[in-house]
């Protein structure tokens, strides 16, 4: 491809979708329902971008491009390279794929894509910049709109939620601020290349510790790491059933990428492991968030929630990587890291879309009312199982390949520690997801007292046709075993007027695509260690 | 320790502010008032940027030169951290509209500003 075409894409990745994200509400004052089309064909685009660049720059090392023209001394440099493209690949196939879903189930309004193009634009600028306060502005850009999102969901739950969110957000990105400001104080420079040679020659060591300090902090808010991830259950639950994959599966993606970005890019391995403390830090906060993370997702009884809990002990895992990393200079770990980084973004992907569904058709939120799942919809079921048990780390899926990186990385280095935390939250992994597949394969329909007549349950589909059956919805779904049955919460939120079943093929196809695509990535793990080679060895020698 | 809160007094000042901030977004309970806790927490590190560009030039004026000078001659601020922070404040202003329209939301669906209340509200559901 021409050299200076290529160069033009990374600006391109960030300006389209948010350039794009005025279309949906402009083109809204003369057509309804341009929002989708809008966002269908900027995110194939963009992920058809993403992927011809990721190819050139596999072979042909980082592409740059200088904002302006200005040499990164004084200007803003987009980067792209081997680690960046894959987030970028990851932002673009997910916003994709989560967009299948929306054009049946998700929320219609051409608003809600304005918003949902706007986070595809920041995250890709978080991916792509060289450049640590360019790097603060896409973080809020992919925090507002996530705020927005989040706030779209049904009741005003979620207003509270994106408060919330909104506010532990806000204090953790100028934390980062804070981290910024230090570190520049001391160095001059704002580039990312510029600081890793400006920063082991400080005359002042103090100021860049504290600096790295308010770093990790902001990053630990906005990764989600306990205890300082009271923001993301909440955040999760409430946004609307279409929004919920995306932001889950991106928004604390990127910052953790973010965060590695700066351990690796700007503040340099070597650096960090004579930085007294640093590595124990990161270790520490990794490995506590791992266990409390998976802890408390045991003990939640909503689906959603479950997997947002789930969530913060994923990311505790790609923390505790870092903290290896840092401590052992471990390339295996980063590698570890950065495919539980991708693999974990279509997990939660496919998960929370198939939660989704679920919730859709039948209105089940809870664990208890997944009973019986497999029998109605054995699609649906067999996908998240899939997902499910990689989330796991069942090998040959790619929750295992991201985790035996770590864990081996650890064992490398000798951090006993670590690979022990690995261990312990796999088992305890397995026991709220064991919980879900029992209920889902080896729990009949009618659990508790009243032996309802076979075949209801499947018509559970239909009772959003059928308003004033309400009723009959709350006693015949025993399967709701005391949870009250929020019809409005399911099918009826399509309207009264649907007659066909709200789950379309293509919202179950991209459930399962998520599931195929987790299970082949699995064997892709010496694939992605070969992907990221070059950008390793310029890292760590 | 006086001779350095003499001058580098303005760091001080904004290390307090940024504790008011801080202090307001956790202990009061009126969501307005935290909102402008955090704004003020904001504002502290945009007046930290402002304050550090003239660290190495005491006595460097604001970063404008003058119309007639020798060049070479002027001491002014570092303009760098002056604009970034220009950027930051925008974003800021942003944050601050997108969380009073979910305050108002709230109160809309909750008719209460305070945080306690809300959260007996919300139980009571």
């Amino acid at each position: 491809m021409n050299s200076s075409l290529v160069e033009l894409l990374p600006p391109l990745l960030i300006v389209v979708p948010i350039l794009a994200a005025t279309l949906p509400i402009a083109l809204g004052l003369w057509f309804d329902r341009t929002g989708w089309a809008v966002a269908a064909v900027t995110t194939t685009g963009l992920f058809a971008a993403a992927a011809s660049l990721a190819s050139v720059v596999h072979a042909d090392g980082q592409v740059t491009h200088a904002l302006g023209g200005y040499p990164r001394e004084y200007g803003i440099e987009l980067v792209a390279d081997q680690f960046s493209m894959l987030i970028a690949l990851l932002v673009t196939g997910v916003a994709t794929g989560v967009l299948a879903y929306t054009r049946r189930g998700g929320p219609r309004g051409n608003t809600f894509y304005t918003a949902y193009l706007l986070l595809v634009g920041g995250l890709l600028g978080i991916s792509l910049t060289g450049d640590v306060f360019n790097l603060f502005v896409f973080l809020e850009i992919t925090s507002l709109a996530t705020y927005a999102l989040v706030a779209a969901g049904d009741g005003p739950e979620s207003a509270v939620a994106a408060l919330k969110y909104l506010i532990l957000g806000t204090v953790a990105a100028s934390m980062y601020l804070i981290g910024v400001a230090f570190v520049f104080m001391e160095t001059g420079t704002l580039n990312m290349v510029e600081l890793a040679e400006a920063i082991p020659n400080a005359d002042r060591p103090l100021l860049i510790r504290a600096g790295f300090a308010f770093i990790v902090v902001g990053f630990a808010t906005k990764v989600a790491q306990w205890p300082l991830h009271s923001w993301q259950p909440s955040a999760y639950q409430q946004a609307p059933d279409g929004a919920t994959p995306l932001i889950a599966s991106l928004v604390s993606t990127a910052s953790a990428y973010a965060f590695g970005r700066l351990i690796v890019t700007v503040f340099e391995v070597d650096y960090l492991a004579g930085m007294s403390n640093a590595a124990a830090i990161v270790l520490t906060v990794g490995c506590v968030s791992v266990l409390a993370g998976t802890v408390l997702a045991v003990i939640q009884t909503e689906v959603k929630r479950m997997l947002a809990y789930s969530s913060v002990s994923q990311f505790g895992l790609v923390m505790a990587a870092y903290g290896v990393v840092v401590a052992g200079g471990s390339e295996t770990a980063f590698i570890g890291a950065a495919i539980h980084l991708v693999g974990h973004g279509i997990l939660k992907a496919g998960l929370f879309l198939a939660v989704a569904i679920v919730a859709t058709s039948h209105g089940a939120r809870t664990v208890d009312e997944y009973a019986g799942l497999a029998k109605r919809r054995p699609v649906v079921a067999g996908a998240m199982a899939v997902l499910l048990l990689s989330l796991v780390g069942v090998p040959p899926a790619v929750g295992f390949v991201g985790k035996w990186y770590i864990a081996l990385g650890a064992v490398e280095a000798e951090l006993w520690p670590v690979a022990a935390v690995i261990f312990l939250s796999t088992m305890l992994t397995l026991a709220y997801v064991a919980r879900l597949l029992e209920k889902m394969y080896f729990t009949p329909t009618s659990v508790v007292d009243s032996p309802s007549p076979s075949g209801v349950a499947t018509d559970g589909g239909d009772d959003s046709t059928d308003p004033a059956g309400t009723d009959d919805g709350a006693i015949e779904t025993p399967l709701a075993a005391g949870v009250s049955y929020d019809p409005s919460g399911g099918p009826g939120r399509d309207g009264p007027g649907r007659s066909a079943d709200p789950v379309s093929t293509g919202m179950v196809a991209v459930v399962v695509v998520a599931a195929v695509v987790a299970v082949a990535l699995g064997f892709a793990g010496g694939a992605f260690a070969d992907f990221l080679e070059p950008f390793l060895t310029e890292v760590f020698n | 320790m006086i001779e350095l809160l003499a001058s580098r007094y303005t760091y001080v000042l904004l290390f307090v502010l940024l504790g008011i901030g801080i202090y307001m977004v956790i202990a009061s309970e009126n969501l307005v008032k935290k909102l402008i806790g955090v704004n003020l927490f904001q504002t502290a590190i945009f007046l930290f940027f402002v304050s550090m560009a003239y660290i190495d030039a005491d006595g460097a004026s604001a970063p404008i030169v003058p119309h007639h000078g020798e060049p070479g001659e002027v001491m002014v601020a570092s303009p760098l951290p002056q604009v970034i922070v220009l950027t930051a404040i925008v974003v800021g202003i942003a944050l601050t509209a997108v969380g009073l329209a979910l305050i108002i939301r709230i109160y809309s669906e909750y008719g209460t500003l305070r945080e306690d209340t809300l959260r007996e509200v919300r139980a009571d559901e």
